[in-house]
């Protein structure tokens, strides 16, 4: 089932060698405070902190308590407090008078191909508030892996974030000349990709095991907390999901009607090696129990798991309501039946399923439908405000001022502010556009794009989930993942060439860039390993249909992100709860 | 070659110390060493003298004169002494010059004579003043000790961050009298800066806490008072010198003796140091009287006769203890004594058979092509000890110090290597340029006579002896040195060539225009240079303009930017924090502009520059509001003064009427900004809340911030239905809504008796499938099949199949010939009970397909 990898794809790097620099980096900067002291952690860094250096190796190196840092004076006994915080104002109003030091911990490993660098908030701070305080941040970090692992001779991107990212990353580079100079390069291309590029893929509802798990349970950090009606115990497990689970590794990627199939017939298999101690010999069975057992028990309890998350999952999902609303979803994509579809929505929000739920399907009608007519926007707008609360007026006014809810506006008239806007965007010295101009610019032109990139896979009878033939089969072979897309098309072609229209379409036109070094020391190995860098987050749906693509291509995908998202999280990012 | 042992001389029978010139100083000194304050720097430094001390001058009329000169003797600076009386000169490990007053207050200059700080070692000091200071160097750094008048020791263990730490007492107090001559200095420091005070016959440890008396072992009986000390170099060894004429020799911790000597001198010796060298098993005290110069060692085989060599002094000397030796200068030499290293023993000694010996003599008779060459190499080669004899020819090449002796060993190596196969090369490559490099800096004109020890062995890297170069300000030689050992630009040439800049950026009298651009000529965009020092430096001197034009120089837009605040061109720095992409600096330089402009100005610098405007509209969010509706404000932004207002409306405002008069001023500014749907949205929430606040009042119970939906469910689930139907034509719900919501709330009543005349009371706009799906939410399938037969045609398979009527669901797809509603039935259709059924469909099926 797993689809193996040609034997010919190239080996990925080693990534632990980040965390290793991240744990000693922790430790030299504890060891600058000598003697017992307290550690202060932020909430979201108490997960990633976890991942580098346990509880154990922070008391070797003589912190006594840890704290969640709360927006509150600190109170301690200990008269050195150390606080590990992220830069952030709203912190660092209760940490004064204290010495600062950088621990530039910025790429998390969480699995052997993705490198996370657990900012969430990069895609509020950057795509609604125009802050590009984190961009410095991205830049540092590629910075960091091209001293790590040699340069990257093929460089492509798309975005304005991207581009600006990519530019500091080269000033750095720049600076500390001589560095990388004449290092082989391990990693042969590098793709850059803003996450407002491409809203539509986010905001799918996920259907392949490791997105399902992700939108269902949350997986924070690269671990999962299964509560007790997956463990089937009166206990919660947090479990870590990455490629040593063997289980896991070869059920993620897979379209969710298929992973039942193959965790029975896994079942099945595993009895059978159990059963064969029945006729075994003392000598046969002490090497049984001395090697065979523990790993078999080990597949037993992730198998028991899995499954356990598998019938929580088809709980909660295999109801009318789930069929109809991939439905709706699959209607949107295809742009047909869009009355219906609307009337969908509005029973989605007049029925308060969910306020996030609901607010994904209006984005997402109006991202494919290029801005919703003047009649539905201002309807929809007033049924959700009815049911879910008029605080969301915030919401509605920041999803505008994304791109992500808008009002379709007559057509002719856009295109000379358009130009004007994209005049605008080419001075350097403008930086960021204003606010009324960005939303114009952030037109969706969904539908011509997908015509272009044929992201809806003609069908001609059933699509085969099990033996997937393209990367639609991420969302049951309803629709190509865009970003998936352009990323296949940029690298096939190894520049934009032929993509102009697509480009423009994007809004792209001055953020499209490639840039090819004459590198003759990359090694035909090292030329088909990728990384692609979504800035603002990406989806496992996205992660999985990469994942295909390169093991038909013999390439490996290596996937850098801001954070791990799905259409929740960036629903959430935009909403405005009340304080 | 007889006579090049001839400065040999036996120390025992194992050891032999020379003593030869490194220098003839022609420093034309007006006065005697004795009557002055000298500092030699440790590593062939410089030297410093301080003429016309106060204590030989009665009258203080003549002002002194601080002299500094090189270890060649070449004068490096000269002034005149304008501040108070010094008790003690020293070095720094950065060379820098520590003169310690008597006030405590302790002057750091320059190896140019340059003043560079001033610090003091205590208030305290100021009345007891300060009798006798010590610098000494410890792995912290170099630190300086001082003994008060009140009998306290002060010491700071590292001067570059000083730290005062006053030593504890001595018991008895006023033990230290005063009348001995200070020269008598009868205090030393260990390694870890604890002292050893001798009072009388006693001897104290004194540590951070506490003083105890020590007895060294061994001590011979009858002392009455120690005359001099010594710590060796490395800080492991320790002589005592006794008035009787004694020397007590052992380690630095007291526990053990080495050897005792007694030279029956009992006038107080002037000098008393270490000479050893790393990993020799020989320990020898070089002992210094006026006239008279005695090394005084322990040969391990005759412990209690110890040997000693006496060495006339022409002139007045000055002894510098070395890592490796001990030098001597005077008036007119500067000559260094040290134990002979054993390779060079081994080559040189008088009849050595030694295979390096044989080596040389064979190179020299090849060179007289001589026949002879071939028998002395064919008796190395014989004995197999040619690569030992290689190797020995090269590590005693280290250790000479003329050149044509260096050469010819060298060369001996070099023949020798021929008739080796597989030599590896290094060592003699490393030795030839070491060597050159030594002999560069060894010359006069630079004056830092390092031994090949030194240099190689940890205690001084290049890196250091760059350092050195460049505080000579030989930065020609520098840059020759890292271009012949071939050092990467960053470390080697860059760093010199920006210390080079630095100094000239100080030169006054060449034009602004010309010191940039010969900075520029000579660095160019030479890596690891930052013209941003360069450009601080600049700053320093007071040179602003000169400073703004070394900065254009930079590259790296960031690293401007503190320079620029410091120098007050806060707009320019804006511009640059914002091309560096750091939002740090951004924010550092906003803090600033925000100081320093009033608010007007400010704003409008903003204004131009999105970027940071956007961060600064981060940073109010948080830490000013009010600021960030003044930006708004100033930009006509009535959109984001709206949503201002609303956010204040759930967050600062708390009374009913503050949350509606905020909503109010938001609903305004919408209108402002046509914002027509939201000026609507927020007035229809203006209505609610009061509402809502009437309904708390008049019926109790929670409304307030509920969503309208709510608000009616709440009405309908607390039984006001007139109430709630009131409310939906007030806010005009929509049909749809309304039924659902009733729907919805009336079976989670299970007034299942409301529902159905709710469900007659018109015909429904949602249809009655959704009747049916809640009852059977609620596990009413009797209530649920109630509405099943109401529902329409399109949806009547989906409502027998939820009320579980397989069937009749049959039956009716059957009917309507759908394909996929049968597809949908038979779905549903399970094991025996539906077998009926599934048969029926299939049937069906097939017929269709007949057709």
């Amino acid at each position: 089932m797993a689809f193996p990898h040609r034997p010919d794809a190239p080996e990925l790097p080693d990534f632990s060698m980040l965390k290793r620099l991240a744990r000693d980096q922790l430790i030299y900067l504890l060891e600058q405070l000598p003697g017992k002291k307290d550690l202060f952690i932020e909430a979201d860094l108490m997960s990633p902190l976890d991942r580098i250096a346990n509880v154990s190796i922070l008391k070797q190196h003589e912190v006594d308590k840890l704290y969640k840092v709360e927006n509150k004076p600190a109170l301690s006994s200990n008269e050195q407090l150390c606080f590990l915080v992220r830069p952030r104002i709203k912190n660092m109003r209760y940490i004064a008078n204290v010495s600062c030091d950088e621990w530039a911990f910025s790429l998390l490993p969480l699995d052997v191909d993705l490198l996370s660098m657990e900012l969430p908030e990069f895609f509020r701070d950057y795509f609604l508030e125009g802050d590009q305080r984190w961009i410095n941040t991205v830049a540092q970090a590629l910075h960091l892996l091209s001293t790590l692992y040699g340069p990257f001779p093929n460089c492509y991107g798309i975005g304005r974030c991207a581009k600006m990212a990519y530019e500091l990353w080269r000033n750095l580079e720049e600076e500390e000349d001589g560095e990388t100079k004449g290092r082989r390069p391990e990693i042969g291309h590098i793709f850059l990709l803003d996450r407002d590029v491409d809203f539509v893929t986010a905001l799918c509802s996920q259907v392949v095991y490791e997105g399902l798990v992700d939108d269902t349970f949350r997986i924070k950090c690269g671990s999962v907390d299964f509560g007790p009606e997956v463990t089937s115990s009166d206990k919660s497990l947090k479990v870590l999901l990455n490629a040593e689970d063997k289980v896991f590794n070869e059920i993620r990627n897979e379209h969710f009607s298929n992973v039942f199939g193959f965790l029975s017939q896994k079942a099945r298999n595993l009895q059978a090696q159990y059963d064969r101690r029945r006729g075994m010999d003392i000598k046969q069975m002490k090497n049984f129990v001395s090697q065979e057992l523990k790993g078999l028990k080990q597949e037993h309890r992730l198998l028991s798991l899995h499954i356990g998350a598998c019938e929580s999952i088809m709980k909660k999902k295999t109801k009318q309501d789930f069929q109809e609303l991939i439905k709706t979803e699959h209607a949107l994509l295809e742009g047909f039946n869009i009355r219906e579809s609307t009337s969908y929505i509005e029973e989605h929000i007049d029925r308060q399923v969910s306020p996030i739920e609901s607010l994904r399907l209006m984005c997402l009608l109006s991202i494919t439908e290029n801005g919703l007519i003047p009649k539905d926007y201002r309807s929809l707008k007033t049924q959700y405000l009815q049911s879910y609360g008029p605080e969301h007026l915030l919401t509605f006014s920041n999803l505008r001022r994304a791109g992500l809810l808008t009002e379709q506006a007559p057509g002719d008239t856009l295109t000379a502010v358009e130009s004007k806007v994209s005049k605008l965007v080419t001075d350097k010295a403008a930086g960021k556009i204003t606010d009324a101009f960005s939303s114009l610019a952030k037109r969706s032109n969904f539908r011509a794009i997908s015509k272009k990139l044929n992201l809806i896979p003609r069908v001609d009878g059933e699509y085969d989930l099990k033996v997937p033939r393209d990367m639609a089969y991420v969302f049951s072979g309803a629709y190509v993942p865009l970003s998936c897309r352009i990323i296949e098309q940029v690298l096939e072609r190894r520049s934009w060439q032929g993509l102009d229209e697509v480009v423009r379409l994007l809004n792209c036109s001055d953020f499209a860039f490639t840039d090819m070094t004459k590198e003759d020391k990359a090694s035909s190995e090292s030329l088909r390993l990728i990384l692609v860098v979504f800035l603002g987050g990406c989806t496992f749906s996205e992660i999985s249909a990469l994942r295909f693509l390169g093991r038909e291509k013999g390439h490996r995908f290596i996937f850098l992100t801001t954070a791990v998202t799905n259409s929740a999280r960036l629903m959430e990012a935009m909403s405005e709860v009340k304080a | 070659m007889d006579c090049y042992t001839a400065n040999w001389n036996p120390l025992g029978d194992s050891a032999f110390y020379r003593k030869y010139e490194l220098y003839s100083m022609d420093w034309d000194l007006k006065e005697e060493l004795r009557d002055c304050l000298v500092a030699a720097a440790p590593y062939g430094g410089p030297i410093a003298l301080l003429r016309n001390p106060w204590r030989k001058e009665k009258a203080a009329s003549v002002r002194p004169v601080l002299d500094i000169y090189s270890a060649s003797g070449m004068p490096l600076a000269s002034l005149l002494w304008k501040s108070g009386p010094v008790v003690s000169l020293g070095w720094s490990a950065e060379e820098e010059l520590l003169c310690v007053q008597e006030d405590g207050a302790v002057l750091v200059y320059g190896l140019h004579g340059d003043f560079r700080r001033h610090f003091s070692m205590g208030n305290e000091v100021l009345q007891n003043r300060v009798l006798d200071a010590r610098i000494f160097h410890t792995e912290f750094g170099s630190g300086v000790a001082i003994l008060t008048g009140a009998h306290r020791f002060t010491l700071s263990a590292n001067v570059g961050d000083l730290k005062l730490r006053r030593m504890p007492e001595v018991p008895g107090n006023q033990v230290v009298p005063t009348d001995v001559p200070l020269k008598q200095k009868r205090w030393a420091l260990d390694r870890v800066a604890h002292i050893l005070l001798a009072v009388g016959p006693d001897l104290y440890l004194l540590d951070h806490a506490a003083c105890s008396a020590v007895t060294p072992p061994g001590l011979a009986p009858g002392v009455s008072s120690f005359l001099q000390m010594a710590v060796s170099f490395t800080y492991r060894h320790l002589a005592l010198f006794t008035d009787t004429g004694y020397i007590w020799m052992g380690t630095a911790s007291l526990k053990e003796k080495l050897c005792e000597f007694n030279c029956n001198i009992r006038a107080p010796p002037k000098q008393m140091v270490w000479c050893s060298r790393p990993r020799s098993k020989e320990r020898a005290v070089v002992v210094a009287w006026e006239r008279r110069l005695m090394v005084v060692g322990d040969a391990p085989e005759s412990i209690q006769y110890p040997w000693r060599l006496r060495f006339v002094l022409d002139e007045d000397s000055y002894l510098v203890p070395e890592l490796d030796g001990v030098r001597i200068f005077s008036r007119s030499t500067h000559e260094f004594l040290h134990e002979v290293p054993a390779a060079s023993e081994e080559i040189f000694k008088i009849a050595s058979m030694a295979p390096g010996a044989l080596l040389l003599e064979a190179q020299k008779e090849y060179e007289k092509e001589s026949q002879k060459a071939d028998e002395y190499l064919r008796e190395i080669q014989e004995l197999g000890q040619l690569t030992q004899a290689v190797q020995q020819c090269i590590e005693a090449a280290g250790h000479e110090h003329q050149p044509d002796m260096q050469k010819s060993l060298l060369r001996a190596a070099s023949f020798g290597k021929c008739f080796l196969d597989r030599f590896p090369p290094d060592s003699f490559v490393h030795m030839c340029q070491d060597l050159r490099v030594l002999n560069a800096v060894r010359d006069y004109h630079i004056g830092i006579p390092l031994t090949y020890r030194k240099y190689r062995y940890k205690q001084l890297t290049i890196q250091v002896l760059l350092d050195r170069l460049v505080l000579r300000r030989l930065y020609p030689l520098a840059i020759q040195i890292c271009e012949y050992l071939r050092l990467p630009e960053v470390q080697g040439v860059s760093r010199i060539l920006a210390h080079w800049a630095c100094y000239k950026v100080q030169q006054k009298d060449v034009s602004d225009e010309d010191v940039a651009r010969a900075i520029n000529q000579k660095l160019g965009d030479t890596p690891g240079v930052s013209y941003s020092d360069i450009a601080a430096r600049a700053y320093g001197c007071g040179r602003t303009e000169l400073a703004i034009k070394l900065l254009e120089y930079e590259p790296r837009s960031g690293e401007q930017v503190p320079l620029l605040l410091k120098m007050k061109r806060s707009k320019l720095a804006l511009s640059k924090a914002i091309e560096s992409g750091d939002t740090d600096l951004v924010f550092t330089v906003l803090l600033h502009l925000k100081n320093e402009l009033n608010r007007g100005d400010f704003f409008m610098t903003l204004r131009n520059q999105p970027m940071a405007l956007s961060l600064y509209r981060q940073f109010c969010k948080h830490q000013e509001l009010e600021t960030l509706k003044d930006l708004y404000n100033q930009d006509d932004n009535h959109q984001e003064l709206g949503s201002f207002h609303i956010r204040a409306s759930y967050a600062a405002e708390e009374r009913i009427e503050g949350r509606v008069a905020a909503l109010q001023t938001a609903a305004d500014a919408f209108y402002k900004a046509k914002n027509e749907f939201a000026a609507k949205a927020t007035e229809d929430q203006m209505r609610l809340l009061r509402l809502q606040r009437r309904l708390e009042d008049e019926l109790g119970g929670q409304f307030l911030d509920l969503s309208l939906h709510d608000t009616v469910t709440t009405l309908i689930l607390g039984g006001h239905n007139k109430r709630a139907e009131q409310l939906a034509r007030d806010f005009r719900i929509p049909d749809k809504r309304l039924w659902w919501l009733k729907l919805t709330a009336l079976a989670d009543l299970e007034d299942w008796e409301e529902l159905e005349k709710f469900s007659k009371s018109k015909k429904s706009p949602i249809g009655y499938l959704p009747f049916v799906e809640i009852c059977m939410k609620q596990h009413n399938k009797y209530e649920a099949k109630k509405y099943a037969s109401r529902v329409g045609p399109e949806q009547k398979v989906k409502a027998l199949l939820l009320v579980g009527d397989v069937a009749q669901a049959a039956d009716v797809a059957i009917e309507h010939r759908n394909e996929a509603e049968l597809s949908l039935v038979l779905s549903h259709c399970t094991g025996a009970t539906d077998g009926a059924t599934a048969d029926k469909i299939q049937r069906a099926r097939a017929q269709a397909q007949k057709k």
